[in-house]
């Protein structure tokens, strides 16, 4: 058990342009479960390979408890990996592929016997002990990987994607798995994954990432409410959220030719990009005008598609109500997200909350 | 020949229609017509039976006669001709020198094909460069080898030779047994290491980058780490070069030694197939140059047998 911190972290691969990994700086406690979330090739797993010791660093330091271990093999590391492919020994079983570790790190016989059966009862691979991986299911193979780094018992467990190659209901059950077993045995976890829910769902704190560099951090639902920027907003939450082209004057928003008064001071002033999640919008009697694009029909929720004043849209509503061609949409005024529309960055509101209501132009 | 298919397709046409209608919707191929499938196999049939089938009978069928050296008829003579290749100190010590020459030669080919492999596998600048030049060895055709052997080997010029005349090895390939021994097998070898580089190369680079990654975390101790995570996984790639190398030294150094011993076959090491060669086309002794064949052949099949059957079970993990 240990905390890892990462400090003024860069990477450049050999022959590269560009680093692809800029000045990452991260500090994770000891216990706390940290998913690294960005889209493919934001440099996720070149930050999870280095600090497992397959990928050298450029420049910066990581500390794994009180050690620096830039130039620490990975096996002195005291970290357990767990790959996307399993990466299993083909030619060993299941017993063998978990107890490797250990042999050859010299644990006692009888202890290496008591950490593979606990493991094996753990996972409930007790079954399959005996059996070559090339015997075993997909999500068995997934276990018997899990197994291989419970047994360690390492100072970390590091996980790139483990479950993007099973079917999406097994996932949800790893998904629950792994959260139950890394509460259980409270090890530090480093998490990576470009699948949204799964971030949200396991981690005690997310990490979004953004061309090698980090957006935000924090619990989910901190970034789900509180988006640091465009691109985390855009990133976290299905469907996306909505970015319109807007214009702030004092209290009142700008969108096209239609007006929302937010009935309170306004973060910012002139052209900003205007948040607004799919499920804040509510239909109503007055209020912005939207016309119906077309409907994704989801089960226990509808997703209607259209346009606000030429602008794309996306909006959540009961599947019972119906349908229309043309609604009118209002929004509470707390649950607008506004950005600095040339950086992208978050505006703060002065914090009074009053209700907005949308005032047709 | 293109123009004639393409003036009389009709009949071609037809035929080959008549053979690919009603796919099944099993896997495999069904064909409506019996013959259709001789006819396929026709081409290769012919060559295995022309090539193999029919010399192999000739050969069993003349080790049970004693020709006439002019051709003027043979005698039946039972098993006289395996008898007297057996009993023979000549022949047996022949076939120990081959035995002895087909381990020495596979196992340094497969070891230094294996550590090239190793160590290419880890070159990362120059890459392609350096494999080149490893597998262009293997273009040189095995008579060419031998003649380079020879050179290298030479009294007067060879390079080896003076090296090993500065540790006061006076070497004599082509007089002294042993140092032609030698010489034969350094070259069989040097002939015979990109083949097998090639494959054991492409068998590392088979082995995920994942489950190499996971035993470095797995295991500290490189050497370990190969021989208990790395080294099984080309288990597959490193019997079937076993078969190969197996043949290959009891076959096709041929070439090489007949270089190297050229007429002066008597007191110079030589292999079971040149003693066949030797006793069949020079001494024209058909009859016993058959038998021995024979044994040959025997103990080819033998050998691979056993390998299948005990070695192919362990080595194959899908
Ligand atoms: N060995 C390498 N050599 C050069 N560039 C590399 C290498 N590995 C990764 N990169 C580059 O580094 C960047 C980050 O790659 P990385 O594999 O960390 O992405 P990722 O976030 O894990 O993506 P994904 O979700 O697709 O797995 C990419 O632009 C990639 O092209
Ligand atoms: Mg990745």
């Amino acid at each position: 058990m240990a905390a890892i911190t990462i400090t003024n972290v860069s990477k450049t691969y050999p022959g590269a342009a560009a680093p692809s990994i800029s000045d990452i700086n991260l500090t994770i406690q000891d216990g706390e479960f940290i998913v690294l979330v960005g889209p493919s090739g934001c440099g996720k797993s070149t930050l999870l390979r280095m600090v497992a010791g397959l990928e050298e660093i450029t420049v910066g330091e990581v500390k794994i408890g009180d050690r620096v271990v830039n130039n620490v093999d990975p096996a002195d590391r005291d970290i357990a990996m767990v790959f996307q492919n399993y990466a299993l020994y083909p030619h060993m079983s299941v017993r063998e592929n978990m107890a490797y570790g250990l042999k050859n790190r010299k644990t006692p016989k009888a202890e290496i016997e008591a950490r593979v059966a606990e493991a094996a009862r753990m996972l409930e691979l007790g079954p399959y002990l005996d059996r070559k991986p090339r015997a075993l299911s997909g999500g068995q193979r997934q276990r018997v990987a899990m197994g291989r780094a419970v047994v360690r018992q390492p100072a970390a467990f590091l996980f790139d994607e483990p479950l993007s190659n099973l079917d999406a209901k097994l996932r949800v059950s790893m998904r629950g798995e792994i959260r139950r077993l890394q509460k259980r045995l409270a090890t530090t976890s480093l998490y990576v994954t470009h699948d949204q829910l799964e971030a949200m769902t396991l981690a005690d704190r997310l990490v979004v990432l953004n061309a090698g560099r980090i957006e935000q951090v924090g619990a989910p639902l901190e970034i789900y409410h509180r988006p640091a920027t465009t691109f985390v907003a855009s990133f976290i939450g299905a469907p996306a959220m909505n970015l319109l082209d807007a214009e702030v004057d004092g209290s009142r928003l700008r969108i096209g030719s239609h007006v929302i008064d937010a009935r309170r001071n306004m973060a910012g002033q002139g052209a900003i990009t205007l948040g607004i999640r799919a499920e804040d919008l509510h239909p109503s009697a007055t209020g912005l005008p939207f016309k119906v694009d077309f409907v994704e029909e989801l089960g226990a929720q509808r997703l209607v598609h259209g346009l606000i004043d030429g602008q794309a849209l996306v909006l959540i509503l009961d599947p019972h109500l119906p349908l229309q061609d043309e609604l009118r949409l209002s929004v509470n005024s707390d649950k607008l997200h506004l950005f600095d529309i040339l950086s992208g960055r978050r505006l703060e509101h002065p914090q009074t909350a009053a209700n907005g209501i949308p005032v047709p132009a | 020949m293109t123009n004639a298919a393409q003036t009389s397709p009709g009949p071609i046409r037809r035929w080959i229609a008549r053979a690919t209608v009603r796919p099944e919707p099993a896997k495999r191929v069904q064909f409506d017509r019996p013959l259709l499938p001789w006819l396929f196999l026709a081409p290769q049939l012919a060559v295995i039976f022309v090539f193999f089938y029919w010399p192999s009978a000739q050969a069993i069928s003349s080790s049970f006669y004693i020709e006439d050296p002019f051709g003027f008829g043979a005698t039946f003579v039972g098993f006289d001709n395996y008898t007297d290749a057996l009993g023979s100190a000549e022949y047996r010590h022949i076939a120990s020198f081959t035995a002895i020459f087909t381990v020495l030669v596979t196992a340094f080919s497969l070891g230094l094909g294996l550590l090239l492999a190793v160590k290419a596998d880890q070159v990362i600048r120059a890459r392609s460069t350096y494999r080149t030049a490893m597998i262009s060895v293997y273009a040189i055709a095995p008579p060419v080898a031998g003649l380079i052997g020879m050179m290298l080997f030479d009294q007067h010029i060879g390079p080896f030779v003076k090296l090993a005349a500065w540790f006061g090895w006076e070497m004599k390939v082509g007089l002294n047994y042993f140092d032609t021994a030698f010489a034969m097998i350094l070259v069989s070898v040097w002939k015979q290491v990109p083949y097998n580089f090639i494959f054991i190369l492409s068998g590392l680079q088979g082995i995920p980058q994942s489950v190499r990654e996971a035993a470095l975390i797995d295991c500290k101790n490189g050497a370990r780490r190969f021989f208990t995570a790395i080294l099984p996984l080309l288990a597959p790639t490193a019997f079937f070069l076993l078969i190969i190398n197996i043949t290959y030294a009891l076959f096709d150094t041929f070439a090489v030694i007949d270089v190297m011993v050229k007429d002066k076959a008597a007191n110079n090491p030589i292999t079971l197939v040149y003693k066949v060669y030797v006793d069949g086309f020079r001494g024209n002794d058909i009859g016993g140059s058959s038998a021995q064949s024979v044994i040959l052949m025997l103990v080819v099949l033998v050998l691979t047998l056993v390998q299948f059957r005990w070695l192919e079970r362990r080595v194959h993990y899908g």
